[in-house]
């Protein structure tokens, strides 16, 4: 890992209007999925993104690689802002920037073999020339991601779920990518078949020197395999740190609810645990709450809470936090 | 303890068309007064089916429940009628299932719901209903109980739904509370809420709980006891201690290896299970964990081992003693 920066994210924002009216539409709202949000990611690393469901981490992955169009803010890859790169140049960035999806049931076209599948992206973007070429790469992506060559001409329902992740990996590598956004891609798996795909993901960085988003929210698979941390909570990160100083210490009060709640396979440890058990659920991010967005839930919240939002701030060598009341 | 369910070489079939599916393979427990037993096993390994099994639940045919005994206080469940189960079911023995928006009713309101069994076991009337139901809902911490319970389901959010959903499973005060899965569609705090929430019922009520889970951290927190499930077949069975810091059958030493922690750094590589689980059609000759084993030798392909006690209170279904890697 260098300090080098590959990915830096600024202010992204991703509203999702609500409209009214079948004929005359009107916009009565937005869901802000995702407001304000910026972090770097260094070449070589694997920068974590963690939160409960709905918190925005899913859309801000898929914004930042223009799946969604953005509402507003700048990803900058390798130095070139994507939103504003069209064609070519937007292709060449799609290149070398590929995502692995969460369920490899829905991810996978149930009509097009897996030749097809992870030809694709070399087809796309003219990486071989002749069918010959293609399932000659095709066979070598699949050995990479520990498939059975031989495999090229069956159909995603005859592979299991594990597999079916094997070939979504192979896809996303098929364009030599330097970035990978990895969209919780263990979630639909059962947990022994969860390790392979885990080792078979730090393998493939260690080989090919990849640098990953890694989405979860799976806290313990993500202390395990990333980094750096984010954690978010309604559409904005509130901590990023390095990945023992964010478990170790964390610092916002959500984290620690957060870290607290994972269970741990060892009874002891849990008996001695003390949990924090936050009330009530998320609010809805369609009118989410005024100065900061955990006050609501909040253990520790005082009257400023309320009103002002707290500013995004650097504690300690690295280690961000957007609350009031952290040291 | 005294024994309230004791579960006897339960067998469940299903009929389909690629042939019978051998889901659960003669697997026996018992569950004692006021305890906590945890079932846990990938997906079809038959922890579900076991239990829904035992509640009559399983619509036959398909299912056959081939063999095997569920003696509750001495009357065995699988020979009762529906009739005779709907008076257990709900009462005595009560469930939680893992998605609540499926297994409550849309176009019905919570508080109808919920007073529907007070009626139906309890034999009280409308109006008593109704302010238990209060009581109930007030007692799983949903707010405004009084208006709550006017409510529709699609208006509360997931964990206020599997709320709804104990209140509804403990509202007769049941001597067995069966949860299948309650928490692994909810994210982890409100998980977190929910587990707090069944950990005091359970001091309050005085039930006892089968937990049916694939994840092995939340069963570390809760149960007493531990059944680990593989391919319709219990392998390992110990006090809760004795599964996580004592393991001794290969699947569960490599399940465990499987998982990082969050309170610490592991920097070595996540132990994988090769392979994947077996198809479950036809019985496998010999262990049915042998082609994934890393600890396997010539006898596990030819005999399938029975569960035998390593130790007091420590059962496992090996031939091997994972320790030496020598025979048992």
């Amino acid at each position: 890992m260098s300090d080098e920066i590959l990915v830096r994210v600024e202010n992204l924002k991703k509203h999702f209007p609500i409209r009214r009216g079948i004929l005359i539409q009107r916009q009565i709202g937005a869901v802000q999925a995702v407001d304000d949000v910026s972090f770097d990611i260094r070449r070589g690393e694997t920068l974590g993104l963690v939160g409960e469901s709905g918190c925005g981490k899913s859309t801000t992955g898929r914004t930042m690689l223009m799946l969604y169009p953005p509402t507003a803010g700048s990803v900058k890859f390798n130095g070139q802002n994507i939103f504003q790169s069209k064609g070519r140049r937007l292709m060449a960035i799609r290149r070398q920037a590929q995502m692995i999806f969460q369920d490899p049931y829905a991810s996978l076209n149930p009509r097009w073999t897996v030749n097809a599948i992870v030809g694709e992206p070399l087809w796309v973007h003219g990486l071989v020339k002749g069918r010959h070429a293609q399932t000659e790469r095709v066979q070598e992506l699949l050995k990479l991601v520990g498939l059975n060559p031989m495999y090229v001409n069956r159909y995603p329902h005859e592979f299991s779920g594990g597999q079916r992740q094997r070939i979504g990996v192979a896809r996303a590598l098929a364009s030599n990518p330097e970035f990978i956004i990895c969209d919780e891609p263990i979630s639909a798996l059962d947990v022994s078949i969860q390790a392979q795909v885990v080792n078979l993901l730090e393998d493939l960085q260690d080989k090919l020197g990849l640098t990953y988003l890694f989405i979860a929210h799976d806290l313990s698979m993500v202390r395990h395999i990333c980094d750096r941390v984010a954690v978010m909570y309604l559409g904005k990160i509130v901590e990023l740190a390095s990945r023992d100083e964010l478990y170790d210490h964390p610092q916002h009060p959500y984290a620690r609810a957060l870290l607290s709640a994972v269970p741990i396979p060892d009874p002891k440890a849990e008996r001695k645990r003390q949990r924090i058990i936050l009330t009530g659920d998320v609010p809805s991010p369609v009118n989410p709450p005024s100065g900061c967005r955990f006050h609501t839930r909040c253990p520790i919240a005082v009257d400023k809470c309320k009103s002002v939002e707290p500013e995004w701030r650097d504690l300690d060598s690295e280690h961000w936090v957007a609350c009031h009341l952290a040291q | 303890m005294h024994t309230i369910l004791q579960v006897q070489n339960l067998q469940t079939q299903f009929r389909t068309y690629d042939g019978l599916v051998y889901a659960v393979n003669g697997i026996s427990y018992s569950l004692n007064e006021g305890e906590t037993l945890g079932v846990v096993g990938e997906s079809g390994c038959g922890k579900s089916v076991s239990v829904l099994s035992i509640m009559g639940l399983i619509p036959q045919p398909p299912g056959i429940i081939a063999g095997g005994q569920a003696l509750y206080h001495g009357s065995d469940l699988l020979k009762k009628s529906q009739d005779e189960l709907r008076h257990i079911r709900g009462k005595e023995i009560a469930m939680v299932f893992q998605d609540p928006m499926t297994s409550l009713n849309p176009v019905l309101t919570i508080g109808f719901q919920i007073s529907e069994s007070l009626q139906l076991h309890m034999a009280m009337n409308a109006e008593q209903a109704q302010q238990r139901a209060i009581e109930l809902l007030e007692m799983v911490g949903i707010p405004q109980a009084d208006r709550a319970l006017h409510n529709y389901p699609h208006q509360f959010s997931g964990g206020m739904r599997q709320r709804a959903m104990i209140a509804m499973a403990i509202s007769c005060m049941p001597q067995i509370l069966i949860a299948d899965e309650p928490t692994t569609a909810l994210d982890v705090t409100i998980q977190a809420q929910i587990t707090d929430l069944v950990k005091r019922l359970r001091e309050e009520i005085g039930m006892a709980i089968i937990w049916i889970t694939h994840d092995l951290g939340i069963i570390a927190g809760l149960a007493h006891r531990v059944i680990v499930m593989y391919a319709g077949f219990i392998v390992e069975h110990a006090g809760v201690d004795g599964v996580y810091d004592n393991p001794r059958h290969p699947y569960t030493v490599s399940l465990l290896g499987a998982l990082p922690r969050v309170d610490m750094s592991r920097e070595e590589r996540l132990v994988s299970i090769p392979g994947m689980p077996p198809n479950l059609i036809g019985l496998p000759k010999g262990c049915p964990f042998a082609p994934r084993c890393t600890f396997v030798v010539e006898k596990c392909r030819q005999e399938n081992p029975p569960l035998t006690p390593v130790e007091p209170n420590h059962e496992i279904a090996c031939w091997v003693d994972v320790r030496t890697g020598g025979l048992r």
